[in-house]
């Protein structure tokens, strides 16, 4: 009997020190992490921040399925330099739709939060197909296979309907449409006003030139509306964050 | 205050402060002298290692 | 039990097979057959092995599944090097991209970094913590055959990661890119990896619990929370491999790097100190300089890393107050990071004469010296001011490989060459000789790394940022692109060295096993320098 009295010490101790190892490293994650889920000024309140349309979700997939985040970052830090580079730097808000979140870590190329609207679409498709060719200096890969893959529609429901169980604000109007959304985003005759009063500020048009919706249409549709959707006129800094 | 500045205050405030007491008192623990001993030979087992392990009772204090 | 088990095999493969066919994309559609096929294989197994008798249940050491654990090391560690190596020589010459999705940088990246990480630095930990725990137990691994099942079901989170990352599933937060039903199996395997490690110690002979082990068991725990919590997520449909993450933006962002740093923390700094403090003492064959001193460390360093994450968010939109605790701590981090190098260097003394004629040794020594370089390094990157030139440039890519290659890769070595001759019953390694070889091909390596990666850091950084005297931007960023071509072409070649030590590594490690012999022994090489 004294043998087994012994035994349950050494496996209390055993455990005890997973126990005390277990709570020691969940100090310091609880108590950093945890607040942000609580803060009421983490994010600020600011105009125009609305959740991405079907074919930016769709390219906001490309985006994340090629690794572009292992080589561009998408977060311009408060710097002089980046600010001039890139823009106003970034707002905890302009992600607050991003499941996962995009900012990266390392710029072998540059900062895309704000890329939208920098260049045209035949820029961006050119240089998706090969980047040389518009700027000899990069170490990009090509993307020319984009060309070829289409994108089916009916993928769209599902992928909003996953956002919208993680809270994402998708309303049963934007999952209803959003096979139709996403097709005529990028037809300019069809009936778009309905999916623009849906997704303010989303622009319509045939992204890559081809008559088959693809995923360069989608991947360029979501690069030319980064960084576009804050009305910073109405954004005013916090100090005490 | 909101439920951020209850957190925050608390994050670098007392949860600090626990921590720190804990880990403080974790050290102190692995200084007193009365552990001399124990460390001394806790350190040995690698080197006594390489022993067959059949037929031997399981560890009695 | 054996009928329960070919059923179970059964009811997996035909759940598997179905799985394939309602499949919605190339990755989920793969991984289902794979594991179909995995099913299928212990299915047919399970039946051949139909009414015989159970297998006698060992006694002594288990080593048989350290040995696997040996040679998947050696494996994965040279497949991993090796796709550094491509990735390396892809930013110099882009063309190596070959137009295809599956050969492009930004899905070969995240295979280099779990190859290395998880798949040799992982089955490291795994092989070493089996042998270690035993060893310093007194006691036959725990479970049984639950050790193989950690063993093969880690190879198989491996396969199934790294074949998802080139076709496209992945979940884009670093170091935790396989999908969700990817991470469910892990941490499957993670469960019983902490049973068997748990179990052993908890029926262990030897009254007191080795430093070594609470490194490992740390190890084991604070990943696996890490990985719980990182990897929340949504499937998108379970016919496919798309997750959504729970969280989003800053959350998820603060969730990220808390997981990246201490992966980096108790990954490859815990579990492989681990490592350290039994094989160093073994080597020089004296106890650790001071137990003590390895017990604070141990306090010390699970106490601090696990604050220091935000660093890697400094200037973003994370609140001030989060990046500077995670600053001031990663700052703190600096004092147990140099007494537990000091620490393992101390072992020597009255030992440092073996230095010279053992090659083991050295390189167990060097990445001591790696070790105390780059948590240097770390609290100075961790600095705000510093930070801001560093951060996105490729000084902290110069940071990581000196501490991945220096200090997890020759630590590594070392072990690898420790245990073989231990594990395969031979009087001592193949070649010396070849050792030596290593050892200088992989340290000038890493120096070609990280003094490259400072180069083209710092001067990307300072490139960036300057401006004339009316205050416009000097350099567009394709300026900054070309100015790093010629560091780049230095950084494959010291990927290409480190390389080619691992490979001579192999050679000898496999003639060792094998039973044959070169040179003369190290004690003979003594006497004759004498």
């Amino acid at each position: 009997m004294s043998f087994l009295k012994h035994h349950k010490k050494i496996e209390t101790r055993a455990t005890l020190l997973l126990v005390l190892s277990l709570v020691v490293v969940s100090i310091g994650g609880i108590v950093e992490i945890a607040p942000l889920f609580y803060l009421e000024n983490t994010i600020e309140k600011v105009k125009g921040m609305r959740p991405y349309s079907p074919l930016e979700l769709a390219g906001r997939n490309i985006y994340i399925r090629e690794g572009c985040y292992t080589c561009h970052s998408q977060m311009i830090r408060p710097l002089r330099d980046e600010v001039e580079r890139y823009g106003h730097y970034s707002l905890a808000v302009e992600s607050v739709y991003d499941h996962p979140f995009q900012w990266g870590s390392k710029r072998t190329g540059p900062d895309l939060a704000r890329v939208g609207g920098r260049y045209s679409d035949e820029w961006h498709v050119d240089h998706l197909i090969n980047p040389r060719a518009v700027v000899p200096e990069s170490i990009m890969p090509n993307y020319a296979f984009l060309m070829d893959t289409k994108i089916k529609p009916e993928t769209a429901r599902p992928l909003l309907l996953a956002n919208a169980r993680v809270g994402v604000p998708y309303s049963a109007d934007m999952l209803e449409h959003a096979a139709a959304d996403l097709k005529v985003q990028v037809d300019i005759d069809g009936d778009w006003e309905e999916m623009v009063a849906r997704y303010p500020k989303a622009q319509v048009r045939n992204f890559d030139g081809q008559p088959q919706i693809t995923e360069m249409d989608a991947l360029v549709a979501y690069l030319q509306m980064l960084g576009t959707l804050v009305d910073f006129s109405t954004f005013k800094p916090d100090a005490s964050r | 205050m909101d439920t951020y500045s209850i957190f925050r205050e608390f994050a670098d405030s007392w949860g600090l402060l626990a921590m720190m007491g804990f880990f403080v008192g974790a050290v102190l623990m692995v200084l007193r002298p009365s552990a001399r001993r124990m460390h001394q030979d806790a350190a040995e087992i690698p080197l006594r290692d390489d022993r067959p392990i059949d037929n031997q009772e399981p560890y009695n204090e | 039990m054996d009928v329960l088990k070919i059923v179970f095999f059964a009811f997996v493969a035909l759940i598997a097979a179905m799985a394939a066919s309602f499949g919605l994309d190339q990755a989920y559609i793969l991984h289902a057959l794979i594991i179909m096929a995995v099913a299928f294989y212990l299915f047919l197994r399970a039946v051949r092995q139909f009414g015989e008798p159970a297998p006698v249940v060992g006694t002594g050491y288990q080593d048989d599944v350290v040995r696997a654990g040996v040679i998947a090391t050696a494996f994965w560690g040279v497949v991993g090097f090796l796709v550094g190596v491509f990735i390396a020589f892809q930013l110099a010459f882009p063309a190596l991209n070959f137009d295809l999705p599956f050969t492009t940088f930004g899905r070969v990246r995240p295979l280099h970094t779990s190859a290395v990480i998880f798949a040799f630095g992982g089955n490291a930990l795994i092989a070493t913590s089996f042998y270690i725990v035993q060893r310093t137990c007194a006691a036959r691994l725990w479970g049984g055959n639950l050790s193989w099942f950690v063993f093969w079901g880690y190879q198989l989170f491996i396969v199934l990661a790294a074949t998802g990352y080139l076709l496209g599933a992945t979940q884009s937060k670093e170091y935790a890119e396989p999908e969700w039903y990817v991470d469910i199996w892990l941490t499957l395997v993670w469960v019983a990896y902490l049973a068997v490690f748990m179990g052993t110690i908890i029926k262990r002979k030897e009254p007191h619990i080795y430093v070594a082990n609470w490194f490992f068991l740390s190890f084991i725990v604070t990943v696996a929370m890490l990985h719980l919590v990182n990897n929340l997520s949504l499937p998108v449909s379970i016919y496919g491999s798309k997750s959504v993450q729970l969280f989003s933006g800053v959350q998820d962002a603060l969730t990220q790097w808390w997981y990246g740093h201490n992966a980096v923390g108790f990954f490859l700094t815990s579990g492989f100190l681990g490592m350290m403090y039994y094989f160093v003492p073994k080597q020089t064959g004296k106890p650790v300089f001071s137990y003590k001193l390895s017990i604070i460390h141990f306090w010390s360093l699970t106490f601090m890393y696990i604050w220091a994450g935000p660093h890697h968010l400094h200037y973003t939109a994370l609140p001030d107050w989060a990046q500077t605790l995670g600053m001031v701590f990663s700052l703190m981090l600096w004092m147990p990071s140099w007494g537990g190098m000091i620490n393992g260097l101390m072992t020597l003394n009255g030992a440092w004469d073996k230095l010279r004629t053992d090659p083991v040794l050295r390189m167990m020594v060097i990445s001591l010296a790696f070790y105390g370089m780059s948590t240097f390094e770390g609290p100075l990157m961790s600095i705000k001011v510093v930070n801001s030139l560093s951060h996105y440039t490729d000084w902290t890519i110069g940071h990581v490989h000196s501490g991945a290659l220096g200090w997890n890769g020759m630590i590594t070595f070392g072990a690898l060459y420790f245990l073989v001759p231990k594990l395969w019953h031979r009087e001592r390694l193949y070649s010396d000789t070849m050792v030596s070889w290593h050892f200088w091909l992989a340290t000038i390596g890493i120096v070609f790394y990280a003094a490259s990666m400072w180069v083209t850091g710092i001067m990307e950084g300072l490139m960036w940022r300057e401006v004339d005297a009316q205050g416009f931007l000097v350099n567009s960023f394709a300026d900054t692109v070309s100015a790093k071509f010629p560091m780049y072409v230095v950084r494959g070649l010291g990927g290409v060295m480190y390389l080619a030590g691992a490979i001579i590594m192999c050679v000898n490690l496999w003639l060792t096993a094998t039973g044959a012999r070169r040179d003369t022994p190290h004690a003979a090489m003594a006497i004759a320098a004498e």
